[in-house]
């Protein structure tokens, strides 16, 4: 318990590319660049399912980049939902993504740091990328964030972009039980995410909250039901730390 | 329409109701984040309402999920996920036990009560 608890060395990289390809390493080493490829190669063999060619479903994961969206995409517009539904859709599921950036462009961003730098993390933002960003970046010199996020990112696309032509040519033979053990990945990975992220009161009641009224709005057919269970799940964390430190 | 022509729409339909409406979300983030500093108040709030978005999301995955992942009973995916969070927390808090253990129970429900 006490190696768990001490805390993790320092990453001092010397040059810009060193702090990329540390990302890079990083990005590798851990347990999200194997959770993407087993997400992508459902998504690739979703996009097969669905008549999509492979050069069109690689181009949704490079521009796309967040999984839960991709599979949205694919399922309705290979579907023939209209294609309103669909940017709708998509859109709601993608919400996620704003206080995300917001959280995290100040932790990458130094001093000297210029806007136009912090556009490519931006993009490349997703919970793989945020999750390892929000736990490492501090242990990093400021001015060598922005290439190690970036490096990050990069390792994790390579992976996701190599799962996603894997699934594509797979789909005819992956068994159905497969397929759901894979589309399952998401969900799950994004959990324990989450719960190992979840060192304050504010993050397990966020996380509490945002699972139980996600799916009570929707059931209700509540609009724009994700978005307003993460603004009102977050909205009563941190009121409630904000009342039990008053009344420390 | 020669525009439109049948190799090019999937592509169309890819930036217009694929990458927009998911990176907008990305580019008003990237607008808000301008002049809010890393120890400020308000980046408190935000980074709650980031995880109860995403647990949010989480949720929907399994109540409402997508392609085969249907077949399966709902029981059995909550039943999963539970497990995913019991095996993370037994296991050495290791994300890569939790993914194992929740796909574990999974199969092995998927298995047990076919539909």
């Amino acid at each position: 318990m006490v190696r768990a608890m001490s805390a993790p060395p320092i990453f001092n990289f010397p040059s810009y590319t060193a702090a990329w390809l540390g990302g890079v390493r990083s990005a590798w080493l851990s347990v999200y660049a194997y959770v993407l490829f087993g997400t992508y190669i459902g998504i690739g063999a979703l996009a097969y399912d669905f008549n999509f060619s492979l050069v069109w479903v690689t181009a949704s994961t490079l521009l796309v980049w967040a999984a839960p969206a991709q599979v949205i995409l694919i399922s309705t517009l290979g579907g023939g939902a209209q294609l309103i539904e669909v940017a709708i859709a998509v859109g709601l599921s993608s919400v996620r993504l704003l206080p995300m950036v917001v959280a995290l462009m100040p932790v990458l961003r130094g001093p000297d740091t210029k806007a136009y730098q912090l556009l490519l993390p931006a993009h490349f933002t997703a919970v793989s990328m945020w999750v390892e960003s929000m736990r490492l970046a501090p242990q990093i010199p400021v001015h060598r964030r922005i290439p190690f996020a970036n490096g990050l990112a990069t390792g994790y696309l390579v992976s996701a972009v190599t799962a996603t032509v894997l699934g594509f040519y797979l789909a005819a033979r992956l068994p159905p039980l497969l397929t759901a053990a894979l589309l399952f990945l998401t969900p799950v990975s994004f959990l324990v995410s989450i719960v190992r992220n979840s060192n304050l009161m504010i993050d397990r009641l966020a996380l509490i909250f945002g699972l139980v009224l996600g799916p009570v709005l929707a059931y209700r057919d509540v609009e724009l039901d994700v978005m307003w269970a993460g603004i009102a799940g977050g909205s009563i964390a941190y009121v409630a730390q904000r009342v039990r430190g008053a009344m420390r | 329409m020669s525009l439109m022509s049948s190799t090019l729409w999937p592509y169309v339909a890819l930036v217009l109701v694929g990458f927009l409406p998911n990176e907008v979300w990305r580019w008003t983030g990237f607008i808000l984040a301008r002049g809010v500093d890393e120890s400020s108040e308000i980046l408190v709030w935000v980074r709650a309402v980031a995880t109860a978005v995403l647990a949010a999301v989480i949720a929907k995955l399994i109540f409402f999920a997508p392609g085969a992942l249907a077949a399966v009973p709902l029981s059995v995916r909550i039943t999963a996920l539970v497990g995913g969070f019991i095996g993370f927390l037994l296991i050495r808090r290791s994300v890569i036990a939790g993914v194992a253990t929740g796909e574990a129970v999974l199969i092995v429900g998927a298995l047990m009560f076919r539909p």
